[in-house]
């Protein structure tokens, strides 16, 4: 028998769920050999995830149930282990990383008690566990790592605690690391050195890596071998190259055709004359500059895409311009009239022609109204735009113009799946005939499949009814095939404006550069350029 | 930390003024004190010479100024029934009480968060059930009808305790005993559903996937994160015990706050009303200030 570091054979899971049994995964086999990183990718629901807890010992049964199959570790199968066993392994030979570290981390204890914590648990002195704790924190690169280490997980940002993440599993310098989803949420320049990081470590170790994920790009990044899951089952199984150039499954291929960020780029309008014009558009919180004199306009039908990481200012302009917040100076002209010195009630009629659609849909959507509800409401705020009696055929008309069918009005929300969800934020928006809607990063949360119908979607509805978006995303490719013109953010300032190919072919400013360098691409070739520009630029 | 508790001081400063004026006012409504104190053949001019001793003739508004002038000498008055100072009165009551009121509250926060924690982490076993039928039937049951069971039972019957009043441990066994109940049932409750919570949290798995024992899990890294509601309400009903157990304190003729404000309000004993009330507003107060400070000792993120 092939000796492999971990080896998942014929494993099964089912859950037992108030909607009936559901099997999470059927007959998966994957193993990982030292050294090498194997990325098991999917999207949400395809059970990606699930065989790793169950090397972890983190399934709960019930409700789950492990069916069948055997996990080979250090020649003893983990299955048949005792939990006391299984626990002795967990942190000091396997280890995992999780998506979202703030909630993972334990809000109330200091972080260099919770990295130490992995080291005496498997009943290391505790001064030794604190010395090691201290290498780690400086070895992943947290500034200060005295102070830091008596500091509490709010205290660092979304790629500070990813790392800490990372020195509290590595302290007992582990044989495998499993990182779910690990730069899941985070800016893109951060994933990359997030990725980074994690080779240089398993350069440093020797230690197996699983790098789950539903990305491409982080396959082509990372990935010496990958998994193609789809509803509990692997697909597929290959080098990146291999998956990218030769995919065998119609679902790996189906994945690949999804990916952003290889149609045509748009042209925008010479000719378009603007509706909304922001002057000096600026929002202070004390000395604190959250938007520093914001200059763009956006023109009829078009879409004018806003990128930027995290706290650069994106959704702060779009607060702004819809009053959600008060702005501290500047402009904001819609068809020439100043928004920002409207009355509320004249505000009232403006709100009729700027929508907005959230992230999430599952928080933006009342659990408790019906879809006709949900859409029809718009009416009872703005009387006038449809009589009462056409409301149920309006409604049905606006489903099906963003691909759902009739029947689905008298469905709630929690009835239909994440896109779905989307798609009726997207009606409700388009129920009151909009110039303008505004998506605040409202793909962002959808797999890539379900992401590409809903810009489709978009698209379309932009052509047809000639609305204009005011698209604020992370997501860079999603924004390449989408947008007419870009603006790029940084701290609350325009960093750099342009047509869209003009950004993403000729970006001028380094800040572009990097971001565009940042961004990973499913296409290992075009990946490696990247990471060579990366390279060149971070030295 | 200390601006917000600066702020809380103004603000209970001010609802306790408020709350002077209402019960001054309010007590004044409820008749004439001379008509209790003196024997009923007492003639008018004995009544009449009482309440010009006590300033009782004086307008209501006028009695209200002199009043809140003493008291920023920090003088309550004298209870008109003992003679003697009110608030002296009122602290040797409260001694009692807040005495009642700790050990009650140490012994229900100990149990319900022991037997919460544990029932969270057995969830849907034996144990678990058996301790939330327990909680439900203690948050629900009556205070009053269990102690006078307990003193037909436990007294009279079997002769085990005292029925009534101090002197000895034994005497407070039984108030005790009733008194813990009713926090008991929903203290634990509290915890029950709050660890529960946190025992479904993200960090819980981390602290698995670290190789950390249940033990820790469940009394470490759990329990603090699941306090903070669980702070509120023990604050809540410490509150409800220092304000006076009225009944089980009257039902056991226990000589503390409750059973005061009782007998004063009876015999329109203004001064000792008013002093009672003062004092345990004060009481509450600090108290609420104490869990201000527990949650920020407990969570570093309310410390900033």
């Amino acid at each position: 028998m092939a000796e492999h570091l971990l080896e998942v054979r014929n494993l099964s899971v089912r859950f037992h769920t108030a909607q009936g049994v559901v099997n999470a995964v059927n007959d998966v086999s994957w193993h990982l050999d030292p050294g090498e990183t194997l990325a098991i990718l999917g999207e949400s629901g395809s059970g990606k995830s699930v065989s790793s807890s169950a090397i972890m010992n983190l399934i709960d049964c019930p409700p789950g149930e492990i069916t069948e199959g055997e996990i080979f570790f250090d020649g003893m199968d983990l299955l048949k282990a005792s939990d006391e066993e299984r626990r002795a392994l967990n942190g000091k030979r396997i280890a995992m990383i999780f998506q979202d570290p703030l909630s993972h981390l334990n809000p109330v204890y200091t972080v260099g008690w919770q990295i130490a914590e992995t080291i005496t648990a498997h009943g290391r002195p505790d001064q030794m566990a604190k010395d090691r704790a201290l290498e780690l924190v400086r070895r992943v690169g947290i500034p200060n790592p005295e102070q830091a280490m008596k500091k509490y997980p709010h205290q660092f940002s979304g790629g500070q605690r990813q790392r800490l993440m990372i020195a509290m599993a590595l302290g007992l310098k582990p044989d495998i690391l499993i990182a779910d989803e690990p730069t899941t949420a985070l800016d893109v320049t951060v994933q990359a050195e997030i990725l980074t990081l994690l080779e240089e470590l398993q350069e440093e170790t020797g230690m197996g890596l699983v790098l789950i994920t539903h990305d491409l790009g982080v396959v082509a990044e990372a990935a010496d071998r990958a998994v193609v899951m789809e509803g509990g089952r692997i697909v597929e199984t290959g080098t990146p190259h291999d998956l990218y150039h030769n995919a065998q499954h119609p679902y790996t291929r189906k994945l690949l055709a999804a990916a952003p960020g290889k149609g045509e780029m748009r042209q925008p309008d010479a000719q378009a004359q603007p509706i909304l014009s922001c002057r000096n558009l600026s929002k202070t919180y004390g000395a604190f500059h959250a938007l520093d004199r914001v200059n763009f306009d956006l023109m009829k039908a078009e879409t004018l895409a806003i990128v930027g990481e995290s706290g650069s200012g994106k959704s702060t302009t779009a607060r702004l311009i819809l009053r959600l917040e008060e702005a501290s100076g500047g402009e904001a002209l819609w068809h020439g009239e100043d928004l920002l010195k409207k009355s509320p009630r004249e505000m009232g009629k403006v709100r009729r022609q700027i929508q907005m659609v959230f992230q999430d849909p599952t928080q933006s959507l009342n659990p408790r109204m019906s879809v006709f509800e949900i859409i029809s409401e718009a009416w009872v705020i703005h009387p006038g735009v449809v009589e009462k009696r056409r409301w149920r055929g309006r409604v049905e008309q606006l489903l099906g113009q963003v691909g759902l069918l009739p029947e689905h009005a008298n469905r709630y929300p929690h009835q239909f799946s994440g896109g779905q969800r989307q798609r009726i934020a997207i009606a409700r928006a388009l129920a009151l005939e909009p110039e303008l809607i505004i998506c605040d990063e409202a793909v962002s949360a959808l797999d890539v499949s379900i992401q590409a119908q809903v810009i489709e979607l978009l698209g379309r509805l932009r052509d047809e009814l000639g609305i204009a978006f005011m698209f604020i995303a992370h997501d860079l490719p999603v924004v390449r095939d989408f947008a007419d013109r870009v603006l790029v953010m940084k701290q609350g300032e325009i960093v750099e404006q342009g047509p869209v190919r003009q950004i993403f072919e000729d970006p001028r400013e380094p800040y572009t550069q990097r971001l565009l360098a940042a961004g990973l691409d499913p296409d290992p070739e075009v990946q490696r350029q990247r990471r060579e520009a990366r390279l060149k630029l971070s030295a | 930390m200390q601006k917000a508790i600066g702020k809380r001081a103004i603000s209970s400063f001010i609802s306790l003024f408020l709350l002077v004026i209402l019960v001054f006012f309010l007590s004044r409504l409820t008749g004439d004190p001379a008509a209790l104190f003196l024997p009923v053949d007492a003639s008018e001019e004995m009544l009449e010479a009482f309440r010009e001793r006590h300033g009782l003739n004086d307008p209501v508004i006028v009695q209200f100024f002199s009043y809140l002038g003493d008291l920023v000498r920090g003088d309550f008055g004298d209870s008109l029934r003992k003679a003697r100072p009110a608030l002296d009165v009122v602290l040797e009551a409260f001694v009692w009480t807040l005495q009642l009121a700790l050990i009650t509250m140490a012994l229900v926060t100990v149990a319900a968060v022991t037997l919460g924690s544990i029932a969270a982490f057995k969830v849907g076993t034996a144990f678990d059930r058996f301790t939330s039928m327990l909680s439900l039937i203690g948050a629900s049951a009556p205070d009053f009808w269990i102690a006078i069971v307990a003193i037909v039972l436990f007294s009279v019957n079997l002769g085990w305790v005292p029925t009534s009043g101090t002197g000895s441990v034994w005497h407070w066994i039984l108030p005790i005993c009733v008194l813990f109940i009713r926090p008991f049932g929903l203290i634990l409750q509290v915890v029950r559903g709050s660890m529960l919570s946190a025992l479904g949290s993200a960090y819980v798995k981390t602290a698995r996937a670290k190789g950390v024992k249940n033990r820790p899990i469940i009394f470490v890294h759990t329990l603090r994160n699941a306090m903070l509601p669980v702070v509120t309400v023990i604050g809540d009903q410490a509150a409800a015990l220092l304000n006076g157990a009225v009944v089980v304190e009257t039902i056991f003729g226990f000589p503390g706050v409750g059973k005061l404000m009782i007998d004063s309000i009876l015999q329109r004993d203004f001064n000792v009303i008013l002093a009672a009330i003062m004092v345990t507003a004060l009481a509450i107060f600090i108290m609420n200030i104490l869990i201000d400070l527990a949650y920020a000792l407990l969570d570093p993120r309310i410390r900033a």
